[in-house]
């Protein structure tokens, strides 16, 4: 039996999109090509709700941002992810630059974004004393956000799966063929069958249009480098801090994460390669001064760590969220660069609206539940909290990574609740154990172990993050 | 919630002799806190020899000599919890303590103490702070969680390495995974000298014929799913790698030995002071923390190059945690200890007008040869002393007698001077 929709691409459209797919009486199912989903941009971005003073008034970005920040809210809640509306501030440093913020105003008002006003340097102070004393204002917008993103996609597929959806990961399709009825997806000697087909491949999603004839996009992956710091850096602003936009991005920002570490970055550069996800000496250095350019108080000794994010950009400057010309039951989310998470939940919606009316039938599930069970936090619970699960459950009473005072219950509900981690790097995103100052230097051999013992396979089995990168390389002597 | 005098975070080689030096003092109701599932900490994972030279006058392994502390604490009955993570201090109005913890068995526990022994030692610098430039595949690890893989778990890390950092644990590991069969290709030090013993140079990499490559690091890492090389560059006198000097060795594994942070994060949030240069407590000759009854030692206190030296030090902790239990801990004038030209910090960073003789643990900031180490107090002399040789990796210690210790009437300074001059 095909199944009714197969979703490509486990990032945080196509887990939003799966979630919204629960929601009706029909059978889906999330294609993910890597060992665990939301390894592509989701795990590497700005982590920002924007507010939508951004995007072109008239295109999907505009329109979508801003639906998408007025239901994260209620998203963030139903799937127990933190999410913090801290605000966003727009620095200008020249006099062309507030002429710039003026114009971002106006773009905003018109995108429908609420409450947006010009700070003199002196009323951005007092909200940010950490902020540089170079400014000559900044546009303020108090419906920016903060979110993780990776927490958000995977609490979605946990919400999608828990409600019925299924997941297969290690997935990637190689062959995609549609006989009119059903498309059939290819992956090595495995196949999948499903009516309706959603791509939201990433920067992969031309090459899957492709495969069906339509070539009416390219995406060229933009690499952004980011420095993620201490929990000790954390506190230098409460909002997001931008820097006046330029026409290869939003420039450099300066954030708090909702985990309380500062977040800075990311450079923009356009590359040919859609795997490399290498960080460059030059990028991390321009990260470090644009930043200092903003919030000069930063300690960089305080780094924990640097990544590179690759934005899936499309040839036709907006998101493609369409049918497709050639298969009309294939139905692109492409092109989701930024601000593709804030606009997340609003293009599911949309992209659902698609199916429906290509010809998928919507009745809705009596059953579903969008409420995900809160992941254990041992580090936010109250003592009383924490007494009663360590009491309860003797693995809330072993802490395995120090840094972030996750405890081996946390670690188990990673490997054991869905989508289940199954490498090192999963367990991190899911539980942070290794997230922290050590970087998994005390808890990686404890992670190790546990992942073994739990999927019955040898210490040396064990990856980072699937397929050859083995942790370990073999017995000692 | 549980009560007694004296707790002791840590059950390492630090905890373990401040607590037999409290029970010796007098201060027999306590109990040691320790995260892993045996005491001895570190010490556990680090199976070479040469510990314990200066305090037994024999070469032991790390379990051998932590097994002669955890021998005297069992003889003295002195309880302790593991797997038990001490998760915060607090002080209250009555000045008493409040500890809380959590272990699989008992849960959350609270307790109350006169007292606290800080000593849950240090963490290692991981690759974030060195800001590499390259992918981030499996193959990067700290050299103590190698060592962690290599001699707890039976499991190697790799076969073919490049150890960045002349750290002692890096050096060692150097030694261990070619015992074990893996190819150490070279050791980079950023500095143009290294961060670890002498002796461990000579004995893990010179026996063993690697490479130690001073004034180069790494400067990019390659490999999507493993590591499969990392490129190396010579360093500059501004520590900037000098271009044109790059050059790639292929290997599945590094190794990071960049340096050991005192683990203070409770210390932190508890409010006790630190010393910007040594990450560690404030605190007098009594190892007392700017906190009243609250005392540190060992790695916790400051980075230690022998274990030797810290259960020296661990001694006085415990032993002054004891007197402040029945009162009779120093009062008086107290005056700061500092370190200048060359002398990059001192513990103690106080000490009492009227201590009783006590010594200075201090590093310097660079290699020096014939130098001289003065003490001086008020621009008197107390004492000064001659020294062929003094590097960063090895640290330096003093003793200040009576006679000494008599002449403190202010601030302590300890520098150093070039001889003949």
């Amino acid at each position: 039996m095909p199944y009714d929709v197969a979703v490509i691409g486990g990032g945080v459209t196509g887990a939003m999109i799966l979630r919204e797919l629960a929601r009706y009486q029909l059978k889906a199912i999330l294609l993910e090509k890597e060992d665990d989903v939301v390894m592509g941009a989701t795990k590497a971005n700005s982590a920002i709700v924007h507010a939508g003073f951004d995007a072109e008034p008239g295109t999907k970005k505009a329109r979508f941002n801003v639906e998408g920040n007025a239901l994260m809210e209620q998203t963030a809640k139903e799937l127990s992810v933190p999410f913090e509306r801290n605000g966003s501030l727009v620095l200008a440093f020249t006099e062309e630059d507030l002429d710039t913020l003026g114009a971002l105003k106006q773009r905003g008002e018109q995108n429908g974004v609420p409450g947006l006003e010009i700070l003199t340097p002196e009323q951005v102070w007092e909200k940010e004393p950490g902020i540089s004393r170079e400014i000559k204002g900044a546009l303020w917008a108090p419906t920016g956000g903060i979110v993780c993103p990776y927490e958000l996609a995977l609490g979605a597929i946990e919400n999608a799966m828990d409600n019925g959806a299924a997941l297969l990961t290690n997935f990637p399709a190689e062959e995609t063929r549609d006989n009119g009825e059903f498309f059939t997806i290819r992956s090595g000697n495995e196949t999948v069958e499903a009516r309706f087909l959603v791509n939201a491949a990433g920067v992969y999603a031309d090459e899957i249009a492709r495969m069906l004839g339509d070539n009416s996009f390219t995406i060229t992956p933009r690499r952004g480098e980011y420095l993620l710091l201490d929990k000790t850096q954390g506190k230098l602003v409460k909002s997001t801090i931008f820097q006046p936009p330029t026409k290869m991005g939003k420039g450099v920002l300066v954030t708090p994460t909702v985990d309380g570490n500062l977040l800075t970055g990311p450079t923009s550069e356009n590359i040919e390669d859609k795997e490399d996800t290498s960080t460059t000496a030059a990028g991390l250095d321009k990260v470090q001064s644009l930043a200092r350019k903003s919030v000069p108080g930063i300690n960089y000794r305080m780094t924990i760590t640097s990544f590179t994010g690759l934005r899936a950009c499309s040839s036709t400057g907006d998101f493609v969220i369409e049918p497709s010309e050639s298969a009309p039951r294939l139905i692109h989310a492409a092109g989701i660069e930024s601000p593709g998470l804030t606009s997340a939940p609003a293009i599911a919606r949309a992209v659902v609206k698609h199916l429906e009316e290509a010809g998928l039938v919507l009745a809705e599930n009596p059953e579903f539940d969008p409420i995900r069970k809160p992941f254990p936090k041992f580090r936010e619970m109250t003592e009383e909290e924490r007494a009663e699960l360590a009491a309860g459950d003797p693995a809330f009473g072993r802490i395995v990574c120090r840094c972030e005072m996750i405890t081996e219950g946390e670690i188990l509900a990673a490997i054991r609740r869905n989508p289940p981690a199954r490498s090192v790097d999963a367990v991190k995103r899911r539980a942070r154990a290794g997230m922290g100052r050590c970087q998994g230097g005390f808890c990686g051999p404890q992670v190790v172990e546990i992942l073994a013992r739990e999927l019955r396979i040898p210490m040396d089995e064990v990856t980072k993050s699937g397929g050859k990168s083995k942790m370990l390389t073999g017995k000692t002597r | 919630m549980k009560q007694t005098d004296l707790v002791i975070i840590g059950g390492g080689p630090a905890g373990m002799a401040a607590a037999i030096a409290a029970y010796d003092q007098g201060a027999q109701d306590l109990l040691i806190l320790d995260r892993e599932p045996q005491l001895g900490g570190i010490l556990e994972q680090c199976i070479h020899n040469g510990f314990g030279l200066h305090r037994f006058k024999e070469e032991l392994t790390g379990p051998e000599y932590a097994a002669r502390f955890a021998e005297q604490v069992e003889k003295r009955n002195i309880p302790y919890l593991l797997d038990t993570m001490a998760l915060s201090l607090e002080t209250a109005a009555s000045g008493e303590k409040i500890v809380t913890a959590v272990n699989p068995r008992e849960g959350y526990l609270k307790i109350r103490a006169k007292a606290v022994v800080l000593a849950m030692g240090c963490r290692e610098r991981p690759r974030g702070a060195l800001n590499i430039a390259g992918t981030r595949p499996a193959g990067i690890y700290t050299a103590g969680a190698a060592q962690k893989f290599v001699n707890m778990k039976g499991e190697m890390p790799g076969k073919r390495a490049v150890i960045l950092g002349s750290g002692d644990i890096g050096l060692i590991m150097a030694r261990r995974m070619t015992l074990e069969g893996a190819k150490v290709e070279a050791v980079c030090e950023l500095m143009p000298y290294s961060g670890g013993l002498t002796r461990n140079i000579v004995q893990c990499l010179e026996d063993f014929g690697i490479p130690l490559k001073l004034s180069h690091t790494v400067v990019k890492i390659h490999g999507k799913e493993r590591v499969e090389g990392v490129i190396i560059a010579a360093v500059g006198p501004d520590k900037r790698p000098i271009p044109g000097t790059e050059e790639l060795i292929p290997c599945d594994t590094l190794l990071l030995s960049v340096g050991l942070i005192p683990e203070n994060e409770l210390s932190k949030e508890a409010g006790v002071e630190l010393d910007p240069v040594t990450n560690g407590a404030v605190v007098d000759e009594c190892r007392q923390t700017s906190i009243p009854g609250v005392f540190a030692c060992g790695n916790v206190l400051h980075v230690h190059d022998l274990v030797d030296y810290v259960s020296e030090e661990a001694e006085i902790a415990g032993k002054q945690a004891a007197l402040y239990i029945q009162s009779q801990a120093p009062a008086g004038k107290v005056f700061p200890v500092s370190g200048k030209d060359g002398v990059r910090y001192v513990v103690p960073q106080l000490v009492h007008q009227n201590a009783k003789p006590f010594a200075l643990y201090f590093r310097v900031g660079d290699v020096y040869k014939n130098v001289r180490i003065v003490v001086e107090c008020e621009g008197k002399v107390l004492l000064s002393r001659k020294k062929q040789k003094a590097a960063p990796g090895e640290m330096e210690t003093l003793l200040l007698k009576e006679e000494h210790t008599a002449k403190i009437t202010g601030p302590l300074t300890v520098r150093l001077e070039k001889e003949g001059d």
